[in-house]
C-alpha cells in the first residue's frame, strides 16, 4: 500500500537533515556547561526563538496528518483546534501567568506547586506529567514508524530505532538548547516542505473560491451549525466546543503542560517569556493554512472523479491520515518529495526531543531532587538530566512496542490530556488568582480531579454509563465525549479543591509573595514602546482571531 | 586533563537563524537544482500540474531564504 516512491535526491535531503541534527548537538555540546545550560538553554532566548520553539513543540507530524485528515472527515471544525482551542489559552498564558511562572525562578511546573503549595502535591504532579510525557513519547514513535511503513514502505525496527537514537544523541549532548534548535528548524522545514500543497492544490482546483464550492456547505462553517449536534460532523454543541475545547482542554494545555511552557521559561527575561505565547499565537492561526486547507483540497478532490485522487483504504476503510501523504505524491517531483518526506520526520523527531527534554527535567528535580537525593549538587543533577535522556528513550522504545502489540493504546492519546492537564487547570487558577487555596485542598482537589476523569473514561469504554450524561446530548463523538468529559474533571478539581481549602490551613502570605496575585507588587519597570508590550501584540492577536471566527462564522 | 594549558576564550554561540539558512540554503539549492536537471535533461515526472516545475521555483525560493538568513547571521 506504498503511497510515496523516492528517488536518489530525496534520500539526499534525508541524509542531510539527519547530518544536521546530529551535527547540532555535537556543535552545542560545548556550549552546555551548567545545569541551566541544559535544562533550560541557559535562559537566554529571544522571544522569537522562544516563541517559535513554544509552537513547535506542539506542531507535530501527527498532528499534522491527523489533522489533515480529521479535515477531510469533519471539515472546518477542525479549525477550532487552532484558533478557540489555542489562542485565548495562549494569550491568557503570555498576560496573566507568566509573570508568576518566570519571575518566581522555578525551573518546571511542579516546581511551581512546591512553592505555592506543597512538596507532596509537586511529586503528584511531577509523576503523573512524566508518566503521561512518556507514554506520549512512547505512542508518537510507534506512530511514527507507522506512518513511515504505510507511506513510505520502510522497515518498522529501522525507522524507529534511526530517529530514537538520533533524538537520544542530541538531547543528551545539549538538552533543551539542541530541543529547541532542532524545534526551530522543523518549524521552517513544516512550512518550506509541506505549505506548496494548499499552493498547488489551490492552482489546481482554480481558487479557493472553487475548492469551498466543492464541498458540502456544512464542511465550511465554524460555528453557525453548532447549535444542533446532528448538523455538524463532529456531533457536538457550541457549548462542548466553548467549555470542553476553548476553556479546560486549551487553557489546561497550553498553560499548564510543562512540555510548552519550558520554552517560555528558556526566554531571556521577563518580558520576553510573555511575549512567547502571544507570538506563536500568530503562527498557531496560520497553521490552517497547511492542514484545514489541505484537508478541504483533498476532499474536493476526491469528490471529483475526473481528478483520480483517492485515499489509501485499510481492511475496506478510508485511512483518513492519508490525506496529506496523498497529496504529496500528487503534487511534488523529485526533490520536493524528500523535502515533504523530510517535513514530517523532522516534525516527528522535534515532537521526541521536546517530549524527553521536559521529561528529564521533571524527573531530575521533582522526582530526583525532590525525593531521592536532596543534597544533589549542580554536577549530580546534569548528570542526572542526560541518564534521564537516555532511560526517557529507552522507556519510549519499550512503549511503542508495546503499541504495537496493543494498537487500540492510540485511541487513548487524547484521553491522556484529559486526565492529567483538565484538573491541572483549575488548580494553577486558583492557586494563582485565590490566596486562600490550601496544600491540602490543592492535593486533594488534583487527586479527585484526576481520578474522576479517568473514571468517566472508564465507565464510557466500558458501557458501565451511557454517554450522553456525560455529553447532555441525545448524539456524541468520541471527540464530543473527551471535550465535556475534560470540563468535568476540571470542575471536579475546582469544586473540591474550593470546599476542603474551607476547612484546611493555609501558607502565610509572607510565603505567597510572587506566587499569588494580589499578594504580588506590581513592578514598574522602565516605560516601554507601544510595539515591545505584550499587552498591544496580544490585543492584536485577538483581533485576527476574532475576525477569522467571524469570517468563518 | 592538561594542567598548563590556558583555557581558551570560547568562540561566540552562532544564533540558531544561522543554522535554519544552513538548512534552508543547502535544501533549496538541491531541489532547485533537481527541478533544472529534469528540465534541462527532458526528465518527465508524472505528478501533477508537472509542467509549472514547482521543484525549481520554490526550490529557488527556498535558496534565497536560506541565503538571507544565514548571510546575515554568519
Amino acid at each position: 500500500m506504498q503511497a510515496i516512491g523516492l528517488t536518489f535526491i530525496d534520500w539526499l535531503i534525508i541524509a542531510i537533515y539527519f547530518g544536521f541534527v546530529l551535527g547540532i548537538g555535537f556543535y552545542l555540546r560545548s556550549y552546555t556547561k551548567t545545569e541551566d545550560d541544559f535544562f533550560l538553554a541557559g535562559r537566554k532566548n529571544t522571544s522569537w526563538v522562544a516563541g517559535l520553539a513554544f509552537l513547535s513543540a506542539n506542531l507535530g507530524a501527527l498532528e499534522l496528518l491527523g489533522m489533515t485528515g480529521n479535515t477531510y472527515k469533519y471539515g472546518m471544525y477542525v479549525a477550532h483546534f487552532y484558533w478557540i482551542g489555542a489562542v485565548p489559552a495562549m494569550l491568557f498564558l503570555g498576560i496573566y501567568m507568566m509573570p508568576f511562572y518566570y519571575s518566581s525562578r522555578i525551573k518546571s511546573i511542579p516546581g511551581y506547586l512546591k512553592l505555592r503549595f506543597d512538596e507532596k502535591t509537586r511529586v503528584l504532579n511531577g509523576v503523573s506529567f512524566g508518566v503521561m510525557t512518556l507514554l506520549v513519547s512512547g505512542i508518537n514513535l510507534y506512530a511514527m514508524a507507522l506512518v513511515l511503513h504505510t507511506f513510505l514502505g520502510w522497515n518498522w525496527d529501522v525507522s524507529m530505532w534511526a530517529s530514537a537514537l538520533t533524538v537520544a544523541l542530541y538531547v543528551t549532548l545539549s538538552g533543551l538548547m539542541s530541543a529547541i534548535f532542532t524545534e526551530i528548524i522543523q518549524f521552517f522545514l513544516i512550512w518550506f516542505g509541506l505549505f506548496l500543497v494548499s499552493i498547488l492544490g489551490i492552482i489546481d482546483i482554480g481558487g479557493v473560491n472553487e475548492v469551498f464550492s466543492r464541498i458540502p456547505e456544512a464542511f465550511s462553517k465554524l460555528w453557525s451549525t453548532s447549535g444542533d449536534p446532528t448538523q455538524n460532523g463532529m456531533m457536538i454543541t457550541w457549548g462542548g466546543i466553548v467549555l470542553g475545547l476553548g476553556f479546560v482542554l486549551s487553557f489546561g494545555y497550553w498553560t499548564t503542560d510543562f512540555l510548552v511552557v519550558q520554552r517560555a521559561l528558556s526566554a531571556k527575561d521577563l518580558r520576553s517569556a510573555r511575549m512567547t505565547p502571544i507570538l506563536a499565537s500568530f503562527f498557531k492561526m496560520a497553521v490552517p493554512f497547511i492542514v484545514i486547507l489541505g484537508g478541504l483540497i483533498a476532499l474536493a478532490l476526491a469528490r471529483d472523479p475526473g481528478t483520480g485522487f483517492t485515499l489509501l483504504q485499510d481492511g475496506g476503510k478510508i485511512n483518513y491520515d492519508s490525506a496529506l501523504p496523498m497529496l504529496i505524491a500528487r503534487y511534488y517531483p523529485p526533490g520536493l518529495i524528500g523535502l515533504g518526506v523530510t517535513a514530517l520526520l523532522a516534525g516527528f523527531m522535534a515532537g521526541q526531543a521536546g517530549n524527553i527534554s521536559a521529561f528529564n527535567t521533571v524527573w531530575t528535580y521533582d522526582i530526583y531532587h525532590s525525593v531521592f537525593n536532596k543534597k544533589a549538587s549542580p554536577q549530580n543533577l546534569l548528570w542526572m538530566g542526560r541518564a534521564a535522556t537516555l532511560a526517557g528513550i529507552v522507556i519510549s522504545v519499550g512503549t511503542a512496542y508495546w503499541a504495537k502489540s496493543f494498537p487500540s493504546i492510540m485511541d487513548y492519546m487524547q484521553a491522556i490530556f484529559s486526565w492529567v492537564n483538565a484538573p491541572l487547570f483549575a488548580t494553577m487558577l486558583l492557586g494563582m488568582f485565590v490566596k486562600w487555596i490550601t496544600p491540602n485542598g490543592a492535593f486533594w482537589g488534583l487527586i479527585t480531579g484526576m481520578g474522576s476523569s479517568f473514571t468517566m473514561f472508564l465507565a464510557v469504554k466500558f458501557s458501565w454509563i451511557d454517554p450522553r450524561f456525560i455529553t447532555m446530548s441525545s448524539v456524541q463523538s468520541d471527540m464530543a465525549v473527551n471535550f465535556w468529559r475534560a470540563w468535568w474533571a476540571w470542575l471536579i478539581c475546582f469544586g473540591v479543591t474550593i470546599a476542603i481549602s474551607l476547612f484546611t490551613k493555609k501558607k502565610p502570605d509572607e510565603e505567597l509573595v510572587g506566587l499569588v496575585k494580589g499578594l504580588t507588587p506590581k513592578t514598574l519597570g522602565q516605560p516601554v514602546p507601544l510595539l515591545r508590550r505584550p499587552a498591544f501584540w496580544a490585543v492584536l492577536s485577538l483581533i485576527i482571531f476574532l475576525a477569522l471566527n467571524i469570517w468563518f462564522w | 586533563m592538561n594542567d598548563r594549558t590556558e583555557p581558551r576564550e570560547q568562540k561566540k554561540m552562532k544564533p540558531i537563524w544561522y543554522f535554519v539558512g544552513l538548512v534552508l540554503l543547502t535544501m533549496g539549492v538541491l531541489v532547485f537544482l533537481t527541478g533544472i536537471f529534469m528540465l534541462v535533461f527532458g526528465v518527465k515526472s508524472t505528478t501533477a500540474l508537472a509542467s509549472l516545475h514547482p521543484n525549481i521555483w520554490w526550490g529557488a525560493i527556498m535558496a534565497v531564504a536560506g541565503a538571507v538568513f544565514f548571510f546575515k547571521n554568519r
